[in-house]
């Protein structure tokens, strides 16, 4: 679902994020990725939605070529994924509904279908009271499951999360990882960046690390 | 053997209808958002549309000032009369009978006759200066005038100069004038102010895109960061714009609409001084606001100036917001 070949991203400043990656996570799979912070962990998401180019190698997300997808169609091809966000960046001037309601407007969904599936995310995440809700009435934990709702209400066939559970305590942290692991149960691809290492190893899920822009092991495999 | 239509042709059709269906009410969806965002910040929405109301107003008030001002000048070259000055020394018996010569001519219509007498009562009651007149009350200095009127189709200015040049010949009259330069210098101001107002209306028009323009920056400022976020899950750059379009749409039709009422008041304002003007002037002129077809123009200007301001800055500036 998800494949690098020999990618490398080099900043204008000269920073080399990426070098020479290569990596395959198959669809359905779940993984991790960790590595320390500047590892390149976020470049290798952002390289996945489009937010960013690689300079060198090819990037393939659901059988498109990246390197080959026009500006125009980007869109388009953004509403196969889903985001996850350390800091949720949830629009603190909307109700937790109209939050997650945003992919189903933005993909032109009617008022009935975009009610039907918001209530669903939200009852799936356990928020289906706080609807109303204005964001910053939540808990922490609780604004990140909201995140979570926007990123699957659309129903994409990935999910990608940069330290989703970067700001929470352990217990909450491993309640958002069950949660994860339920979305890829019924077949979402899904990877999560994250430097939880203790968090992790809990569960048993392929690891990717990176270290200064390159895998530890030469491949990143998960399937 | 059953025969089977082919269903392509309607299921596209259909397709097409049910895309059109869902492309308008996206619109409409997004119309009333816009709308609601707007009732959510009343005072920014009003000051915003009054600024623009107040640029589309001055030009739709000269607008409305200028459209009087010809109505009421309307027929005024046509209805042209040569005043014939006689000499000093003819008495009214005198001037009657050449009244009654010159009626014959075939290019006059009329001739009225202003005696001696009568133009210095009129002058003592039109002048102010009944005073200083009585010291002529023995010694009448003003001639006696005959008002001629030019036969109806005699309107051409070249016939009605050379009337005049032949009246001015004859050897009982001092002068014959055709006070018709002044109307000329008017309608030449005239022509001034239109084209004054010409040149304001882009100046204003431009001010209001500016206006608008800035108005769309500082909203797309804030709210950078929803921008960033329907971009991220798949949002295109029309679907970003066109909330931006029509609050640009609705702040300049918003902003007509305060034009409409200031003209409007203004109107109220001078209405009655002017009907007290008109009535000095023994006129039966009624003073006219904006017509239907101005309103739609004042109206459907700014909505246009709103849109086009908002489709010129919104291009410029979400280009430059890329989520990060």
């Amino acid at each position: 679902m998800i494949e690098f070949h020999e990618v490398t991203k080099r900043y204008p400043n000269g920073h080399e994020a990426l070098r020479d990656v290569s990596l395959r996570i198959e669809s359905g799979a779940m993984a991790f990725l960790t590595g320390h912070s500047g590892a390149g962990k976020s470049t290798l998401l952002r390289l996945t939605t489009l937010l960013e180019r690689c300079t060198r190698g090819q990037v393939l997300v659901g059988g498109h070529n990246l390197n080959r997808l026009s500006r125009r169609r980007i869109p388009y091809f953004r509403r196969n994924i889903g985001v996850v966000f350390q800091n949720h960046r949830l629009l603190l001037d909307r109700t937790v509904f109209d939050n997650v309601a945003l992919p189903l407007v933005i993909a032109g969904h009617s008022h009935a279908e975009v009610g039907r599936r918001v209530r669903a995310a939200l009852d799936k995440v356990g928020l289906l009271a706080k609807a109303r809700a204005f964001p910053v009435t939540l808990s922490g934990g609780e604004q990140q499951r909201v995140g979570i709702a926007r990123a699957v209400v659309h129903r994409p066939r990935i999910l990608l999360a940069d330290e989703p559970t970067g700001n929470l305590d352990p217990e909450l942290s491993r309640e958002i990882m069950r949660l994860f692991e339920s979305f890829n149960q019924v077949g979402v691809t899904v990877l999560i960046a994250t430097h939880d290492v203790s968090l992790i190893a809990e569960m048993d899920y392929d690891i990717l690390t990176l270290k200064d822009g390159s895998f530890v092991h030469d491949v990143g495999n998960a399937h | 053997m059953v025969s089977v239509p082919k269903p392509a042709k309607m299921a596209l059709s259909a397709g097409g209808v049910r895309r059109l269906r869902a492309w308008f009410i996206r619109h409409l969806q997004t119309f009333f958002y816009t709308l609601g965002l707007l009732a959510r910040a009343p005072l920014a929405t009003f000051l915003t549309a009054a600024v623009i109301g107040v640029a589309l107003a001055l030009p739709a008030g000269l607008y409305v000032v200028l459209d009087n001002v010809r109505e009421a000048t309307r027929g005024w070259d046509a209805s042209s009369q040569v005043s014939v000055f006689l000499k000093l020394d003819l008495d009214d018996r005198q001037a009657r009978a050449m009244a009654d010569r010159l009626e014959k001519w075939p290019d006059v219509e009329a001739v009225r006759i202003i005696t001696r007498a009568q133009a210095l009562q009129e002058f003592r009651a039109l002048s102010g200066f009944a005073e200083v007149m009585e010291a002529f009350s023995d010694d009448n200095p003003l001639p006696a005038v005959l008002v001629v009127e030019p036969r109806i189709g005699v309107t051409d200015t070249a016939s009605v100069e050379q009337l005049v040049e032949r009246l001015g010949a004859l050897p009982e009259v001092d002068v014959a004038q055709l006070d018709l330069a002044w109307l000329k210098r008017l309608f030449a101001i005239l022509r001034i102010v239109e084209r004054g107002v010409l040149v304001l209306t882009a100046l204003l028009a431009a001010g209001v895109l500016l206006v608008v323009g800035n108005t769309m920056r500082l909203g797309i400022e804030n709210r950078r960061q929803e921008i960033e976020i329907a971009k991220l899950f798949g949002a295109t750059d029309a679907f970003i714009r066109r909330p931006f379009l029509y609050s640009g749409l609705l702040y300049g039709a918003m902003g007509g609409l305060v034009a409409w009422l200031l003209v409007w008041i203004g109107f109220l304002l001078l209405g009655e001084p002017v009907e007290r003007l008109t009535l000095l002037y023994s006129g039966e002129y009624r003073l006219q606001g904006l017509g239907l077809r101005a309103s739609m123009v004042v109206l459907g200007g700014g909505a246009l100036l709103g849109l086009l301001g908002s489709w010129l800055s919104v291009g410029r500036h979400l280009a430059a917001i890329e989520p990060t």
